[in-house]
């Protein structure tokens, strides 16, 4: 059985990461899932969240908002809408998102405005959790 | 005859200018260079996108079995009679007759649609200019239509720092008005960029949607030859590859994702993903086509900027021998003067 995985982590705009992994925590839309080499082919969807991977004994963090994955037993590929690592994270621009978030969701009219305003504010908080971690 | 001085004015004024179309030139290439990398790091993104797509629409039953009729209703095709023409352009002008000629599409496009209500969603400065001179403008506070074309939006200064964010949420805007019915197809007008010398003005449609992983065009519109051999020209001269770039290695392993033999789990059903992605699909075309067309313009300038290079080289040239040859008459002249002046006495 395999022991490592391969993950990349790919978005619209670039490659984010490719590299060699133990293991992968990755945000399903249904919950989180954890993933060990081996694991049984599978495609899901992603919520908003943090992926968390160990490579070399060192933890990784990455915000992430919606994606889709496929696993495979040696490999894990991530397409996401936006990945960022948490040392990339910029968090003044981060904070401001959130604010701005809050705002519309007190004056928003309409369920779909309130239903954008909602995700954006999610994404927004986690990219603050995520470069919390940052070392 | 002019006299030397206004000649070596005019001379020292060209060449300023041809500093000046120099380096716009050399800014062009390198900016040419890194749109040229975008677009291609957005390529696997879109290719890994199509796939699942592909492979999820036998699995959802996406299509009625009996009917045949698509159940997503960004499948579904309706009578045309409200459209959406998303006409992207640059912020920035002195790139040739690029902006010039996107525009010429768009109307040559309403042209073949007359009698239907378009809507213009206008991307970049120049477009957005032209047409809020030509057509009105949409104000969310009107309960009528303006006229049968109006501009219902405009997207200035996104092209310089294109955010994959931004067009995302643009092309959310749009699928709602499309789900909701207030539109019946989406065009996007465009340059589209394979390579410095294989470029098209197109129209393509991408909403419906009708083949996944297809480009359906709707109108092209080849560069002329002429343009291509300058094009080719200018790009050798800024060092810049003229064919596509290599990208089989990249294609093969996007190619692979999400297709491999075996059975996979699916924490979502079928029908599920495939709704929730398809949204992400156009979206990831939109966001192509700007890309291309930030190509495009970078590319345009930059041979227009060549050729202005070259157009001053040579009016310096007949400058410098229109003065040389002023000059020499002078002196040919003085002499005379002299010479004549010595036999008289």
């Amino acid at each position: 059985m395999a022991e490592v995985l391969q993950l990349e982590i790919v978005t619209p705009e670039r490659l984010v990461e490719k590299d060699t992994i133990e293991q992968i925590q990755i945000p399903g839309k249904n919950g989180y899932l954890g993933i060990l080499p081996g694991h049984a082919p599978l495609i899901t969807e992603l919520g908003v969240g943090e992926i968390t991977y160990t490579a070399d004994g060192m933890a990784y963090y990455v915000a992430v908002a919606w994606g889709f994955a496929e696993v495979l037993p040696d490999k894990v590929t991530i397409l996401a809408e936006t990945a960022e690592r948490a040392e990339n994270i910029d968090v003044e621009r981060a904070r401001k998102a959130k604010e701005r978030a809050e705002e519309r969701l007190r004056s928003a009219s309409g369920e779909v405005n309130y239903q954008r305003a909602l995700v954006a504010l999610d994404r927004a908080n986690v990219r603050l959790q995520v470069a919390e971690k940052k070392r | 005859m002019a006299n030397i001085l206004d000649i070596r004015r005019r001379i020292r004024s060209v060449r300023n200018t041809r500093q000046i179309t120099k380096a716009m030139k050399m800014i062009s290439a390198a900016r040419l260079r890194r749109a040229q990398d975008r677009a291609l790091s957005a390529r696997p993104y879109a290719q890994m996108l199509t796939n699942v797509l592909k492979s999820l629409v036998s699995r959802a039953e996406i299509f009625d079995p009996e009917t045949g009729e698509p159940r997503h209703p960004l499948l579904a095709q309706r009578p045309e009679k409200n459209i959406l023409v998303i006409v992207v352009t640059a912020d920035r002008g002195l790139a040739g007759a690029f902006n010039a000629n996107i525009i010429k599409a768009a109307f040559r496009f309403f042209a073949a649609n007359e009698g239907k209500i378009v809507d213009i969603e206008a991307v970049g400065r120049k477009g957005r200019d032209l047409f809020r001179r030509r057509f009105p403008t949409a104000t969310p506070e009107q309960t009528e239509r303006a006229g049968p074309v109006q501009t219902v939006g405009e997207h200035i200064g996104v092209l310089g720092k294109l955010s994959f964010e931004y067009v995302r949420d643009f092309s959310e805007g749009v699928i709602d008005r499309y789900t909701k019915g207030e539109i019946d197809s989406v065009y996007v007008i465009y340059n589209e960029f394979k390579s410095v010398i294989a470029q098209r003005l197109i129209v393509e449609k991408v909403l419906p949607i009708e083949e996944i992983g297809e480009q359906t065009v709707a109108q092209a519109e080849e560069v002329s030859k002429e343009e291509r051999e300058k094009r080719a020209e200018a790009a050798q001269a800024a060092g810049i590859s003229l064919g596509e770039a290599d990208t089989r290695e990249m294609d093969r392993r996007a190619a692979a994702f999400a297709t491999a033999q075996v059975d996979y789990l699916y924490e979502q059903s079928p029908g599920e993903l495939f709704r929730n992605l398809l949204p992400k699909y156009v979206a990831v075309q939109i966001y192509r086509s700007m890309l291309e067309s930030i190509a495009s313009e970078h590319a345009a300038r930059m041979t227009a900027m060549e050729s202005a290079s070259s157009n001053a080289d040579e009016m310096i040239d007949k400058l410098t021998l229109a003065m040389n040859r002023v000059r020499q008459a002078k002196i040919t002249k003085e002499i005379i003067e002299i010479v004549s002046g010595a036999a008289a006495q």
